[in-house]
């Protein structure tokens, strides 16, 4: 249904939720513009932004730590436990005026719990891209086995 | 004529991110670092996971647009567990307030970051021109 409507933004045709969908809209690029324009951190404000997945053999954790060193990270593995730190080097030049300053720099440690056990002594890392990827192979108990049934 | 502006309203889709977006995906917009000295301004962006051969520069108008395309490094029987950060393209553009000598452009990806090196053209020096009496 469409309804002509007088609001303050001016008269025009409208629908009866175009106000609330402009507003959800507005509200979406407002977060968009305080997420977006630092871009260092994720969802939960920390760095590095982290992405766990698993299949049937692995846990893979993926970290977002671009411009470091390799030799500045560290993967430390407890238990269940994995813990990644490292420093990202400041790149403040001298003598230049900077216009903006956005990435993040300085030393960072985020851990991150697995859901289950795994073999912490078969944990592979590399550095590709600015992504840190953890291989992390499951216990061969964590496998799912086929189980053969007997009829009798 | 209001059946005009009805068609209008039924088949216009809003933008929701800043800048267009041209293919399907999430639009990510990438931290920067820009500084300048009195030769050369100097642009350093997080991509991370973007490869060399997905990154675009583009120069035009004074206009430079920086974008490049991270694509998801998940396998395709890979379950996820926690979801942080999206696979998506990152991009941003800036308008330059000074000339810039293209062909002296150097861009580089390392470890995930653009370093962009942007050489200002150099400006005319003054010439002193002497004048002749008589």
């Amino acid at each position: 249904m469409i309804v002509r409507q007088l609001s303050p933004w001016g008269p025009g045709w409208s629908t009866p939720t175009a106000s609330v969908a402009q507003m959800r809209r507005d509200i979406e690029s407002l977060i968009e513009r305080l997420n977006g324009a630092t871009g260092n951190g994720s969802a939960a404000g920390v760095f590095p932004p982290m992405n766990v997945s698993e299949d049937r053999d692995h846990y893979y954790v993926r970290a977002l730590i671009p411009g470091i060193d390799a030799s500045q990270l560290n993967v430390s593995v407890v238990h269940q436990t994995v813990t990644v730190s490292g420093v990202r080097q400041s790149s403040e030049e001298q003598g230049v005026s900077y216009h903006r300053k956005e990435r993040a720099e300085g030393p960072f440690s985020r851990s991150v719990t697995i859901p289950a056990a795994f073999d912490g002594a078969r944990v592979e890392a590399k550095y590709v891209d600015g992504i840190l990827t953890l291989t992390l192979p499951k216990p061969e108990a964590a496998k799912p086995r086929r189980v053969t049934v007997q009829a009798s | 004529m209001p059946t005009d502006k009805t068609q209008e309203l039924q088949t216009r889709e809003p933008l929701g991110t800043m800048t267009e977006a041209t293919r399907p995906g999430v639009l990510l917009t990438p931290p920067v670092d820009i500084f300048e000295d009195s030769n050369v301004i100097t642009v350093l962006a997080d991509m991370p996971g973007v490869q060399p051969g997905q990154l675009k520069i583009d120069l035009y108008d004074g206009v430079l647009t920086i974008t490049g395309h991270a694509a998801a490094r998940e396998g395709s029987n890979e379950v996820p567990i926690v979801g942080e950060y999206p696979a998506g393209t990152f991009q941003r553009s800036f308008t330059l307030s000074e000339a810039i000598n293209q062909e002296q452009i150097r861009a580089t990806l390392k470890h995930g970051v653009l370093s962009l090196r942007l050489p200002k053209v150099e400006r005319a020096k003054p010439r002193q021109i002497t004048i002749q009496t008589g």
